[in-house]
């Protein structure tokens, strides 16, 4: 476990038409953090606590504007949000799944 | 030619990868005397469920058939089935079910038998002599076009979807690239990707199958949803998954497609039922852990794929669950459990396509004899036959 957390702050964008990528590591606010998409690394300072697994946003994402990842849309921002922010339930929606019969 | 193994052939043409007796109690009052009769014969596996009696209609059918099935997979060398007597699927119908398998297979029924004493004693002396029969029996080569793998994944986070089912998706691709099955399910952790499924299906008709059992399956959790006790939520996302960093289901769904590589569909079945199709193949199922394995079980595979990213223990009586996890912290914790560490990929350790071909290394080794660690520690909690509302 702690092997993990002694690595560099890095995070992951698994395809490129996505605007978020993945915190491989535990981020904390302030952080500068590697973010790899395809054979490229860009730095990026993260604004806020993000545990490992969870999303960061790689570039502002406005109310109701898309969240891609894997490609494909996985929801929707209910409030905008800028580069280096956590997206999660608190701030994303998904209608899918979310309909009443 | 392909990639080989060593199994049990079997009378009707199938290759088990265990040679255990299983010990099937047709309905949930037999189930005690089940387990004492497996208990006293080494090398035996029982099956303790709920069902088989004041069940009507589908939910009834679902129940036989899956008990049959499960009986007529080949990593059983025998069966006994114990009935009590008197329960809605009897004992004989389940036993007769079986009877095309050519397997060992006997009968004991409690009520006539007189008590549980007595059925123990003739259960005991049946699973004995098969087993006594079966411990002679050689491994001997197989294709791997022999295999059915199941792919279910549990305990989900992100690295879920990122390395290990993706990992998996490389070694299903490769079974199944040499004519091996492997089975895909969890339809509620398929919303929202049907149209990329449908996409890979190898005709118009499987495309329209597998889009109807995504649709039919979120009908019925908006039916079953319950503004009061749980406010909009149609879709099946648990604590651990949001926890892990999952956001949507539609995001889990993504994930959880990965373990299905990229062959094309061949098609889709029931769930009980055996298919006639071989290849990579949708099964019409929950998403509960246990009954999407016991579907797969009951429709051939011998060898159930777990990748797990908050790690998870259980497995299946007489079928090896071979776990797998992306999450190196969760390999660390549960070193135990967990078969293969694909968290070395999100270390930078190793590559994808290189952990694919670890797993599916690891396939060929458990189908010829290799143990899985939940079949080392005797987790079998994975049976469970699904019912219908």
């Amino acid at each position: 476990m702690r092997e993990v957390q002694s690595e560099a702050k890095t995070a992951l964008v698994i395809d490129e038409r996505d605007n978020v990528a993945v915190a491989l590591t535990d981020l904390r606010k302030g952080d500068v953090c590697t973010v790899r998409k395809g054979g490229e690394v860009e730095k990026l300072v993260v604004s806020e606590d993000i545990p490992f697994g969870h999303k960061l946003a790689i570039q502002e994402i406005g109310k109701d504007e898309s969240v891609y990842k894997y490609g494909e849309e996985i929801g929707r921002m209910s409030e905008p949000i800028g580069k280096g922010g956590w997206i999660h339930s608190h701030n994303m929606y998904c209608e899918r799944g979310m309909e009443r019969g | 030619m392909g990639d080989k193994f060593m199994g049990y052939r079997r009378k009707d043409g199938s290759v088990g990868v265990r040679n255990l007796i299983a010990i099937i109690p047709s309905v949930f009052c037999s189930a005690k005397v089940a387990e004492r009769i497996a208990y006293q014969v080494p090398g035996s596996v029982y099956f303790r469920h709920p069902v088989g009696c004041s069940q009507v209609g589908e939910d009834l059918e679902v129940t036989a058939r899956t008990l049959i099935q499960i009986g007529r997979n080949p990593n059983y060398a025998g069966v006994v089935v114990v009935g009590l007597g008197c329960e809605r699927f009897s004992p004989y119908e389940l036993a007769d079910g079986i009877a095309p398998s050519q397997k060992m297979l006997e009968t004991v029924v409690i009520q006539q038998e007189g008590d549980s004493l007595a059925a123990i004693q003739k259960g005991v002396k049946y699973a004995r002599e098969m087993q006594q029969l079966a411990s002679r029996q050689q491994r001997e080569e197989a294709d791997v076009s022999e295999l059915t793998i199941g792919l279910n994944c549990g305990g989900s986070d992100m690295t879920s979807g990122l390395i290990a089912n993706p990992a998996l998706g490389i070694a299903s691709d490769k079974l199944v690239e040499q004519g091996g099955t492997s089975i895909l399910s969890e339809i509620t952790e398929l919303l929202g990707t049907e149209h990329i499924l449908a996409r890979r299906a190898i005709n118009e008709q499987v495309a329209g199958e597998i889009r109807e059992i995504i649709r039919r399956t979120e009908q019925r959790l908006k039916r079953q949803t319950s503004e009061s006790t749980n406010k909009k939520r149609t879709h099946l996302i648990s604590t651990g998954n949001y926890d892990g960093g999952l956001s949507s289901v539609v995001e889990k769904s993504l994930g959880s497609m990965k373990k299905s590589g990229s062959a094309p569909f061949s098609g889709t079945f029931a769930y009980g039922e055996r298919p006639s199709a071989k290849g990579l193949l949708l099964m019409d199922s929950p998403g509960h852990d246990g009954e999407v394995t016991t579907g797969q079980v009951a429709a051939g595979a011998q060898i159930i794929l777990f990748p797990t990213g908050r790690g998870t223990p259980t497995g299946f009586p007489g079928v090896p669950v071979i776990k797998i996890t992306g999450n190196p912290r969760t390999f660390e914790k549960m070193k135990e459990n967990i078969d293969i560490n694909a968290g070395e990929v999100l270390l930078g350790k190793k590559t994808l396509q290189q952990m694919g071909e670890e797993i599916y290394r690891e396939i060929l080794e458990v189908a010829s004899g290799k143990l899985a660690k939940a079949e080392i520690l005797g987790h079998d909690e994975q049976f469970c036959i699904t019912r219908l509302p």
